[in-house]
């Protein structure tokens, strides 16, 4: 055969890397693919052995993962009928709803710890990033190595000095003070990856806007943010799943308002004994804003905006 | 439109030379061709002239105005760039209307519209207006590029070779289409080129810089036929002049080291033999690459001429420019 092409692979190779890629995907998505069956598994069934994979969906672990139950005596089940399919599931155990768990509220500071310090990072790392891109700054590259120092050492080498801290500011298990904490680690990533991102667009653009009536300023909101928007969204992915899944500061500075869903939904194992499928829901739900937010971005991931438009 | 005034203008990158006291005026209405090869300050006078490099001594005036301290938007100026034309992330029309929408000009958007639809139409893209800048030839892109500057109505246009990228045809056309603009809109237009149909076919004036000196500035056809120093006369002229020693013919005045003979300068029939060493048609004449004493000489000859490589030809300069050791200009 001689139908070799440079930019067109043969029809086996194409094969064989489609396998190769459906293979890992696989191989990767099987934890997720578990963990999500769990949820819906009662909790004999989560820790049957050899494990179920054909088993009678339920919504338990979602009802106990919302909610806080209490066992009554037969008096009181006989005389109060179940109202609500949820309630039929606890009546199942002898059990009636006593009230919501704290999932929900926990699950609303992860949003907001993790939403504010990412919207956070990236617009103080795109102001500095367009900084040390664009202008010539004294000590530009010892600042961007001290920048990025802060993140050499392991985060919990600072763990004590940043609760005592935090202690005498009134910032511990804050909103506020998670949000800092976590735009503190997340900026230095932010402004060296947006600085690549920045430095890829052509200076050339904002002197053409600055040429056609534009100001400094307006030439960067106008020209160079939606040419850098395929990198922030990349940054924001990164730093959105930082934030998210942050679990050992976490532990160690919120307890109460502020504590996000990590270290909760742990807790989760201790109030019922080892319920699995209301941490499996947990976990599920947990999981779902972060792929919601990288699937939304996905277009901006995937293509280059600026591609193909200089001409070299 | 206005009258440019450069004073004085320098400007260097650390060590590198970019301008050197400069100082030109460009007439209102006037079409100002600046040429010189890579390095020579070209584009950095562009740069000074639309605020986007700070002049390290001297002054431009726009319009009667010391523009020194105003920014690139308050000096009114359109610049067409020689690369990174387009916004990638607007359509053709977001593109040329882009200027208009800016604060500064903040035109009415019916006003916008008839704009965008007239430079499209003379630029012939507006069958591409709602296309994505990327979306378009190279071409394409330099003519959205020369249409967001025509959309506006600046003190003066700058162009930096804005017809280098395009193929021969549309080259012709853009060139023929620019002059008539320019001409119908009485446009002050600053533009660089290395091109020598288009400075001798568009320009009102030519200025030739060398590391950054104005070396000659006047008419195009004064830098043709009358060029004050063997550089100026290097620069314009295809094939470039022939330059020899003045012994090779003899009889020049003293002084007169260099010779330079333009290929249609150089009589045939009779002076010194020369060998052929070869021969281009190229349709309209032909060429002639002839060796005179081991010195490489390119004339021109009829288009049907029948030399061939090794047959020989006497030729004579005629009206032949002549330069001193130093390489200016003795009449």
């Amino acid at each position: 055969m001689s139908s070799f092409s440079v930019t067109e692979p043969s029809k086996r190779s194409k094969w064989f890397a489609g396998t190769l890629v459906i293979l890992y995907a696989l191989i990767t998505m099987v934890p997720l693919a578990w963990i999500m069956l769990t949820g819906f598994k009662s909790p004999a069934d989560a820790i049957s052995y050899p494990p179920k994979v054909l088993f009678e969906p339920t919504l338990e672990g979602y009802v106990n993962l919302f909610t806080t139950r209490t066992r009554q005596t037969d008096e009181f089940l006989a005389a109060n009928p179940p109202q609500t399919w949820y309630d039929r599931i606890v009546r199942e155990y002898d059990m009636v709803i006593a009230g919501p768990s704290k999932f929900g509220e926990r699950f609303l500071n992860s949003v907001i710890i993790g939403f504010g310090s990412t919207f956070l990072s990236i617009f103080l790392g795109t102001l500095a990033a367009y900084a040390f891109s664009r202008f010539k700054i004294p000590l530009a590259d010892d600042l961007l190595f001290f920048i990025l120092s802060t993140r050499m050492m392991p985060p919990i080498a600072v763990a004590i000095p940043i609760f005592l801290m935090y202690r005498q500011l009134g910032l511990s298990d804050t909103h506020l003070g998670m949000i800092l904490l976590y735009t503190g680690v997340n900026i230095s990533l932010a402004v060296w990856l947006l600085k690549g991102f920045i430095d890829e667009i052509p200076l050339e653009y904002e002197e053409a806007a600055l040429i056609d009536g534009y100001t400094r300023f307006q030439a960067f909101y106008k020209v160079v943010l939606p040419q850098a928007a395929t990198g922030i969204a990349s940054t924001a992915i990164f730093c959105l799943i930082f934030a998210w899944n942050e679990y050992a500061f976490a532990v160690l500075l919120t307890s109460g308002t502020a504590q996000t869903a990590p270290p909760f939904i742990p807790t989760i194992i201790g109030v019922g004994g080892l319920d699995w499928p209301a941490v499996a829901a947990g976990a599920t739900i947990f999981l779902l804003p972060v792929m919601i937010f990288t699937i939304l971005l996905r277009k901006h991931l995937l293509r280059g905006i600026t591609f193909g438009a200089v001409r070299k | 439109m206005a009258e440019v005034i450069l004073k004085d203008l320098s400007k260097s990158f650390g060590n590198d030379v970019g301008i050197a006291d400069l100082s030109m005026t460009i007439p209102d209405g006037a079409f100002v061709v600046l040429l010189g090869p890579t390095g020579a300050g070209k584009t950095t006078t562009l740069r000074l002239i639309s605020g986007l490099e700070k002049a390290d001594a001297g002054e431009v005036w726009i319009g009667g105005r010391n523009v020194g301290s105003e920014t690139p938007a308050q000096r009114d100026v359109a610049m067409v760039f020689q690369q990174y034309s387009l916004y990638p992330h607007l359509s053709v029309r977001d593109n040329l209307a882009f200027p208009l929408k800016s604060p500064i000009l903040n035109t009415p958007a019916d006003e916008i519209e008839r704009k965008v639809a007239e430079v499209a139409s003379v630029l012939q893209i507006s069958h591409k207006l709602d296309n994505k800048a990327t979306a378009l030839s190279g071409g394409e892109m330099q003519r959205v590029s020369i249409g967001r500057a025509l959309v506006r109505d600046p003190s003066i246009y700058l162009m930096d070779e804005p017809l280098s990228s395009l193929d021969a045809k549309l080259r012709t056309d853009l060139r023929v289409e620019l002059k008539r603009i320019q001409a119908n809109l009485g446009a002050t237009l600053l533009y660089v080129t290395h091109d020598q149909i288009e400075a001798m076919t568009m320009a009102t004036h030519v200025g030739v810089l060398n590391e950054g000196r104005l070396v000659q500035y006047g008419t195009p056809r004064e830098i043709y036929e009358n060029p004050n120093s063997l550089y100026v006369a290097s620069r314009l002229g295809l094939p470039r002049i022939n330059i020899v020693p003045a012994d090779v013919f003899g009889g020049m005045p003293s002084g007169v080291t260099q010779i330079g003979m333009r290929p249609e300068h150089i009589q045939q029939g009779e002076g010194q033999e020369a060998e052929v060493q070869r021969v281009e048609h190229l349709g309209d004449q032909a060429r002639l690459h002839l060796m005179l004493k081991g010195h490489a000489i390119t004339t021109i000859a009829d288009p049907h001429t029948t030399y061939t490589p090794g047959a020989h030809i006497k030729i004579a300069p005629k009206n032949p420019l002549c330069f001193d050791a130093e390489g200016v200009r003795i009449s």
